[in-house]
């Protein structure tokens, strides 16, 4: 049965991917028919559309998608190693860290390829990561004192960023959206091959790591038994969530929110086992950042609404109602 | 500190140091100012002299705003500490600021209101309607309202508030570089005419908190505690969340939300002067102003000739605090 429901939300997901996807070559300030949309990826049809839709809506697209993709995962491996349902690469402040990873990179580094920049950013989530583990730490790591050190945290990381930020020769108003807010405006095709080496990286981790992931869910002492190395495995699933955390943020920014609602709404589908979950939240996380950029970019032309307002919405109301439901905390 | 008299000394002792530190606030920045050109300004104001105006227009508004300021955060802090018991809850970890920020930037994007006056109860009703959502979500569970829930669901409406101002501030982008300074906290380039319609809610704040020392004392012993002494606990709680508001809802409106005060001050005073509000509340007023005023100083300071948001300074040196805190505080569960 669970197998069935996974290709049924698995199919479900993709063709509204797909949908997501043909809306968000089709609008926008100039209207394409998806006849045109054809033509004009494929290099024929009016040169203006050409330009529009492969320079501009393309890459934007696929960065929204990635950068969601690559979020919604991060979020369903940490919820799955901490085993707290409130767990979120943005609650625990792993992306914040990414985020002063990438300025500090930007600001005093300007000479550096900006290939390097999720590498940045990555070593900005690595540390912050390992800093709220290492204070969260006292005879293991309790979820709660984890979440709350991850407020101080991020708390202190962001206010790094806006001092950066106000200081920094580059500075603009375009700029602190994205370290802000998120967002995925103005992202062309170099965006694309920044951010893509460093998930097809992660992607083979996660697809070694498969089993051990799930033992992850078994009690240690079981894991233990069936012959898991429960602590190493669970470090690397960490270093893997904070890699793609990182190369995401160093795209997108902190588009909040969406590592906490995308495993939750995969796992109500398919349930908690790992080579099920992390497809289906992929999927998930993708639908969801190119959805929301698809409204911010459409609904109030000619502004351009940062992803990051709207995952923000959809998903802080959902925090709240998954503390709602978890009364006993 | 155990007798009263000692706690006298101590407030007088804070009292000078409060002094002494708006002297230094109008004394160092940009231009060092001297002591007979400060005198001067404040006795014997001569417009031709450059120094004298600086002082006037520019540092004495600045220090009387981050006096004020920082004893309102410090107190509100305080308060909702003892309402809700839990030590690490203050206007900004629980989402007052925030919510007070969105409405402000509401009122000037979308109503274009640069009043003072009504900016002011734009951030009241802000922080206001955010104090009730936060004590509903937090107060949901079975044993009343728990200490730890209110955080999280403070931290829940913070993203929610900071994106939705976010989203306002994208539709409206002509102010849009001023407010950003003022989203992290500024009490930069702010004159008296910012400070002076909200002073009165202030004092009225700090007064009525003081008012309500005595109750708080018998709160902090757990709501059914209090019942059984015949306190009418709602009330309380009711008029706690007035202050609250008034202090932090007013001090948002002269400075946007300036982070964590609210969680030092409460716990230094508590340290210098007992659980006793009726001394720890004038003690955090006292602190919290002296806080400020140095936090801002360094902020002039620190990167000569720019400047940092006050905010920035404080969230610098109130994060570290609030781990600690939070460290300290899970282990005694």
């Amino acid at each position: 049965m669970r197998h069935r429901s996974t290709i049924v939300a698995v199919c479900s997901l993709s063709l509204i991917l797909l949908l997501v996807i043909v809306l968000n070559l089709m609008l926008g300030e100039q209207f394409a028919t998806p006849m045109q949309v054809i033509q004009a990826a494929s290099g024929q049809g009016s040169p203006e559309l050409q330009l529009i839709i492969q320079t501009l809506r393309a890459p934007r697209l696929i960065v929204a998608i990635l950068v969601g993709a690559a979020l919604a995962v991060s979020g369903a491996i940490l919820q799955g190693v901490i085993r707290n349902p409130l767990a979120a690469p943005d609650v625990v402040g792993i992306t914040g860290g990414a985020s002063v990873g990438a300025v500090a990179f930007i600001t005093y580094l300007p000479t550096v390829s900006i290939h390097f920049l999720p590498l940045a950013a990555i070593m900005g989530a690595a540390l912050s990561a390992v800093l709220i583990y290492t204070l969260a730490w006292k005879n293991g790591v309790r979820p709660l004192r984890l979440v709350l050190v991850g407020v101080g945290i991020s708390s202190l990381l962001s206010a790094i960023t806006s001092f950066m930020l106000v200081f920094s020769p580059a500075y603009s108003a375009s700029s602190s959206y994205i370290w802000l807010t998120g967002t995925v405006y103005g992202s062309s095709w170099l965006h694309v091959w920044i951010l893509l080496p460093w998930l097809i990286v992660c992607t083979i981790a996660i697809a070694l790591m498969l089993r051990p992931m799930d033992l992850q869910l078994l009690a240690d002492d079981t894991a233990i038994g069936v012959g898991s190395r429960v602590q190493t495995n669970r470090l690397l699933l960490v270093a893997i969530s904070v890699g793609l955390a990182g190369s995401a943020v160093s795209v997108g920014g902190v588009i909040g929110f969406v590592g906490l609602l995308a495993p939750h709404a995969a796992r109500s589908m398919v349930g908690p086992v790992y080579s099920r979950l992390i497809p289906v939240s992929a999927l998930f996380g993708g639908i969801v950042v190119a959805l929301a950029d698809l409204v911010g970019r459409t609904l109030f032309p000619p502004f351009d609404v940062p992803v990051g307002v709207f995952t923000s919405g959809i998903g802080a109301p959902f925090f709240i109602y998954l503390l709602y439901r978890s009364r006993k905390v | 500190m155990g007798s009263t008299a000692n706690k006298w000394i101590g407030l007088i002792l804070g009292v000078l140091l409060l002094a002494a530190s708006m002297l230094i606030s109008i004394r160092f920045g940009f231009t060092v100012i001297g002591w007979n050109e400060i005198k001067a300004a404040l006795w014997n104001y001569d417009e031709a002299s450059m120094e004298q105006v600086v002082v006037r227009t520019a540092r004495l508004p600045r220090t009387l705003i981050a006096a004020s300021i920082g004893a309102s955060l410090a107190v509100a802090g305080a308060i909702m500490q003892a309402v809700t018991r839990n030590p690490l809850a203050s206007p900004s970890v629980l989402g007052i600021n925030a919510g007070a920020s969105f409405a402000i930037v509401l009122a000037i994007t979308f109503l274009g209101i640069s009043d003072i006056n009504i900016l002011l109860w734009m951030s009241l009703a802000g922080s206001g309607i955010t104090a009730v959502i936060v004590y509903i979500l937090g107060s949901i569970g079975r044993e009343g309202l728990s200490p730890l829930r209110i955080i999280l669901a403070g931290c829940a409406l913070i993203a929610l508030f900071s994106s939705g101002t976010q989203g306002l501030l994208v539709l409206n982008q002509s102010g849009l570089q001023d407010v950003i300074f003022w989203l992290t906290g500024s009490i930069a380039s702010r004159d008296l005419d910012t400070l002076i319609p909200v002073f009165p809610y202030l004092c009225f704040g700090w007064i009525a908190a003081f008012l309500l020392a005595g109750q708080l004392n018998i709160l902090v012993l757990g709501e059914n505690t209090a019942k059984n002494l015949g306190q009418k606990v709602v009330y309380i709680q009711l008029a706690a969340g007035v202050v609250v508001v008034l202090l932090a809802g007013g001090s948002v409106a002269i400075a946007g939300p300036i982070g964590l005060v609210g969680i030092i001050v409460p716990y230094l005073s508590k340290y210098l002067a007992g659980r006793d509000h009726r001394w720890m509340l004038p003690y955090c007023a006292i602190i919290g102003a002296i806080l400020l005023l140095l936090a801002d100083v360094a902020a002039r300071l620190i990167i000569l000739p720019e400047e940092v948001p006050v905010g920035i300074m404080t969230a610098a040196i109130g994060a570290p605090f609030f781990i600690y805190l939070a460290r300290k505080e899970l282990r005694r569960e």
